[in-house]
């Protein structure tokens, strides 16, 4: 079953947010909560897949877009008292310029080096908070109202309507860049990736290809930091450090890079995780120390682990369990079949144990 | 079909037995069998993707054989790494990049003796040097300057200067004319016969430019699509017109 | 002028540690063409078992060999269990198993060595120097520093041009199917290459947990200014990881010193000379000036 059409799209979109909203229902508040944790995180994880698996450009500073849209929002619905949608809107532009500016200046640049370009970024930007505390609150950061519209009745829990919200705008943001990556631009964005050379002399414009990209997947970014402002109702610095872009790069790799199941595999991953981990953990009742550490030392063996062993991500994983029930699907590509992104210079550099073995899968 | 040079010991020094060899679901080399006599030249022949530099890859370990057996002196060494192979006697100068070229030349030289067993002694390596830079002059020349700056006869020199710092019984070549000017290429083909006649090195030549392999070597085989089609001593094939035609392109 | 004097030997300082981390990072990608995102925290933890082994021992020297030891074992042992697997699959792969390393370090840091800080000693004095009355704005403590990395960078550099030993592992990073069919054994040289790393990374972190306290966090900061001192240089080059290590400790010590809320903007004042420097050479100051595209 490929995505190739829009109705198939936009059917999967609707009985998604179905499934959703029957889950949010039955479920209590904190399962609401965590619903919408994954949906705040499912736009910036597809992004990113977008960028680093179809693009081929890798990125580790995505964080510090969902900063830029997050502190936009934040700013915009504190002292102009914007209506949400206007505020995700206008935040959305902001981000796509920043995601333009980051574009440009990575046009030129290749693999690790575009590595620590991002890196920096997403270490330097949320450090501007500190900076200039006055306009963005330092430490405690920017709080945020969010409230249930009226029409839902005063009852209606707000961490159910917040899942709602954020649902729909994960769901909306998947069907337009399912929708980009079938386009011309999406094939644009392959053949780059694929082999520069050959693109350039098929017409296809190398810079604005690669700065578009990272526009887009800054937008999505730039959303899901406007969901993550009214879902914690607090913006700070905290939140936005370099862990929050390398953990968006996991989540993208594990899900299956290029892939946008696989980003919500990796949404669900790093948001259920490590509350599973700490549970187990604190149910064994162990010192304060040694307890709150081994949640953390579990996501990094899990990590691992599961890089071993689905070196495709989980969606690989998946479409390899499948095959053995359906046979070998001679199809083409759909997105989640991307090769791996050029994080390696180009070939006749590469050193390491590159001799062709036999059975090496 | 043992090789037919004249007053040379008979007994392959190579031979390779029903070998199957490919790349993920493409099948390359399909029960190919071919002896290599000792001290003889032998020229392996075919279009492009016929499986010659695969055979030669799967003879040197670069690829791992499915099936089949890599005899070197009756010892079946299939599936051996390439690191083994070399110490084994089989040197393997690939087509194409040969020459590390962020390195000297007498570095490149250095990097063919690394398969000398460690205890070897430091007069006998620089002996072994002086020896190469007896015989190629150019290299004696430029021992100091980096490889990229080498033409590219003298690169091909410096490749084989470092095979035979290997020590090697049997030097496999892949399209060691490539890309070289006319009357260099005729150079590179008068030392690979050189090194067949008077030092008595059992060689396997790959080639594209069939009329110049045929035209040094003691036996020929004509690959086609992962098989051998023909298997004969030079002269032989180099009468066939029709196989010429259709296999060889002249 | 005394102020700047202070500000350009501190930089100095912190500059070698960064240049220290950033050959660790070099000497792997070089041979491996892999990212360690882990190198910070593997020389957090070695550093931990340095202060261990001096708390017991009484003797900072005893303590500094071991985490030295100790970095070549853990990056032997990291290199051979969990990057080798990744050495055939997509590349991000490598980077994404370095992160999980780097997590499950810090988090069995925190189990074994606890998640207080600690303060690490030294072998010198950490007081100021000063020439007739006046403060140079260093210590013997940070011309250690500066010396112990020269020292152990010249050390390497000569092994890698001068000896077998070297030859054998330019040769496995510049080509690794050659220096195979040439009898060189390239699965050993990556494995003794991360062991390098893994002393290098180790050295950093000793010589700089006395400036920032020790806890499992402790490198991840240094780590990321000696990532970007490595990219700065170009990651292929050595020479290109002391250099951008001395530019950058220098440049933010400047602006951490000079600037209008310097200390907030350090960080940004370290991108803004990275964005500079890869717009004009965007593999690094000393990359290769031809792009070889085929």
């Amino acid at each position: 079953m490929t995505m190739h059409t829009l109705p198939r799209r936009l059917g999967l979109a609707v009985v998604t947010a179905v499934i959703v909203w029957f889950l949010s229902v039955r479920l209590d508040t904190f399962r609401d909560f965590q619903i919408a944790q994954v949906a705040v995180y499912v736009p910036a994880v597809a992004g990113l897949t977008v960028l680093t698996g179809l693009s081929g450009q890798i990125s580790l500073g995505n964080g510090a877009f969902m900063a830029i849209g997050a502190y936009a929002t934040a700013l915009l619905l504190l002292h102009l008292n914007w209506p949400f949608v206007a505020a995700l809107v206008a935040s959305a532009a902001v981000t796509a310029v920043a995601g333009g500016i980051v574009g440009v200046a990575a046009a030129r640049l290749r693999g690790p080096y575009l590595a620590g370009l991002t890196l920096l970024l997403g270490v330097a930007l949320p450090s501007l908070a500190f900076a200039y505390q006055g306009v963005f609150g330092a430490d405690q950061g920017l709080s945020v109202t969010f409230t249930t519209p009226a029409f839902l009745g005063a009852t209606f829990p707000l961490t159910r309507w917040q899942a709602w919200v954020s649902t729909v705008v994960a769901l909306v943001t998947l069907v337009l860049l399912a929708n980009l990556c079938y386009s011309r631009i999406g094939r644009n964005w392959r053949a780059v990736r694929d082999d520069e050379v050959a693109a350039a002399l098929d017409g296809v414009n190398v810079a604005v290809t690669r700065t578009l990209a990272f526009v887009v997947s800054a937008v999505c970014a730039g959303l899901a930091g406007s969901l993550l402002a009214i879902v914690t109702s607090l913006v700070a610095p905290g939140a936005y450090t370099i862990t929050l872009s390398i953990a968006l790069l996991t989540a993208a790799v594990i899900g299956g890079l290029g892939s946008l199941p696989g980003a919500l595999w990796g949404s669900l991953l790093i948001v259920l995780l490590p509350t599973y981990v700490t549970d187990v953990a604190t149910s064994h009742g162990l010192s304060s120390s040694v307890g709150s550490n081994i949640p953390i030392a579990a996501y990094g063996a899990v990590l691992i682990l599961v890089m071993l062993a689905f070196p495709q991500g989980i969606q690989g994983g998946l479409r390899r369990l499948l095959t053995l029930f359906t046979g070998p699907d001679a199809k083409t590509r759909i997105p989640g079949d991307a090769p791996a992104p050029h994080v390696t210079p180009q070939a006749d550099e590469a050193p390491a144990s590159q001799t062709e073995k036999e059975g090496t899968s | 079909m043992s090789s037919a040079a004249a007053g040379q010991d008979t007994s392959p020094a190579l031979a390779v037995e029903d070998l199957v060899a490919g790349y993920g679901g493409v099948i390359a080399l399909d029960r190919v069998s071919i002896t290599a006599g000792t001290a003889a030249i032998t020229a392996v022949l075919g279009a492009n993707g016929a499986g010659k530099t695969t055979l030669l890859r799967a003879v040197s370990g670069m690829v791992r054989p499915r099936r089949g057996r890599v005899l070197l002196g009756g010892a079946d060494l299939a599936g051996r790494s390439p690191e083994q192979m070399v110490r084994a006697g089989v040197a393997h100068v690939p087509e194409g990049q040969g020459v590390i070229p962020e390195l000297t030349v007498e570095e490149n030289l250095r990097v063919g003796m690394m398969s000398w067993p460690p205890r070897a002694r430091r007069t006998e390596r620089t002996a072994a040097l002086d020896e190469a830079y007896g015989r190629f002059q150019p290299l004696a020349d430029r021992r100091r300057k980096l490889a990229a700056t080498l033409s590219g006869g003298e690169r091909q020199m410096l490749v084989i200067a470092r095979a035979l710092l290997a020590r090697p019984r049997v030097l496999l070549l892949d399209e060691p004319s490539l890309g070289l000017a006319p009357r260099v290429m005729a150079q590179v083909m008068d030392l690979v016969v050189q090194l067949s006649r008077e030092h008595g090195l059992t060689i396997v030549l790959v080639e594209q430019n069939a009329r110049s392999a045929l035209a040094i070597a003691d036996h020929g085989v004509v690959l086609n699509l992962g098989r051998v089609v023909a298997s004969a001593d030079a002269a032989t094939l180099a009468a066939d017109v029709a196989l010429r035609h259709h296999y060889l392109g002249f | 002028m005394v102020e700047f004097l202070q500000f350009t030997l501190s930089g100095i300082a912190f500059g070698m540690i960064y240049a220290a981390v950033a050959l660790s990072l070099v000497l792997i990608w070089r041979g491996t063409r892999v990212l360690n995102f882990a190198q910070g925290g593997m020389a957090m933890f070695t550093t931990f078992v340095a202060i261990e082994v001096i708390y017991r021992t009484g003797s900072y020297w005893t303590g500094f060999v071991t985490a030295l030891a100790a970095g070549l074992v853990l990056g032997v042992v990291c290199q051979l269990t969990v990057i080798r697997p990744t050495m055939n699959k997509p590349p991000l792969n490598a980077v994404i198993v370095t992160i999980g390393l780097l997590i499950l370090i810090e988090g069995l840091a925190g189990i074994f060595f606890g998640g207080q800080y600690r303060s690490f000693p030294t072998a010198f004095s950490q007081t100021g120097l000063r020439i007739g009355g006046t403060p140079l704005g260093v210590s013997r403590y940070d011309v250690f520093v500066a010396a112990a990395v020269l020292v152990v960078t010249l050390a390497l550099a000569a092994a890698f041009r001068y000896t077998s030993a070297g030859l054998r592992m330019r040769a496995a990073a510049f080509n690794a199917t050659i220096a195979r069919l040439s009898g060189i054994r390239v699965a050993r040289v990556l494995t003794v290459g991360w062991g390098l790393a893994g002393l290098l990374g180790a050295l950093a972190g000793v010589l700089v947990s006395p400036s920032t306290f020790l806890y499992p966090n402790s490198m991840d900061t240094i780590f990321v200014y000696g990532f970007t001192a490595a990219v700065i240089g170009g990651l292929d080059s050595p020479l290109g990881a002391v250099v951008g290590g001395l530019l950058l400790g220098l440049a933010l010590s400047y602006s951490g010193g000079y600037l209008h809320n310097g200390s907030n903007l350090v960080p940004v004042v370290a991108l803004v000379i990275l964005v500079v420097v890869l717009m004009v050479r965007p593999g690094g100051l000393f990359s290769a000036t031809q792009v070889r595209r085929v």
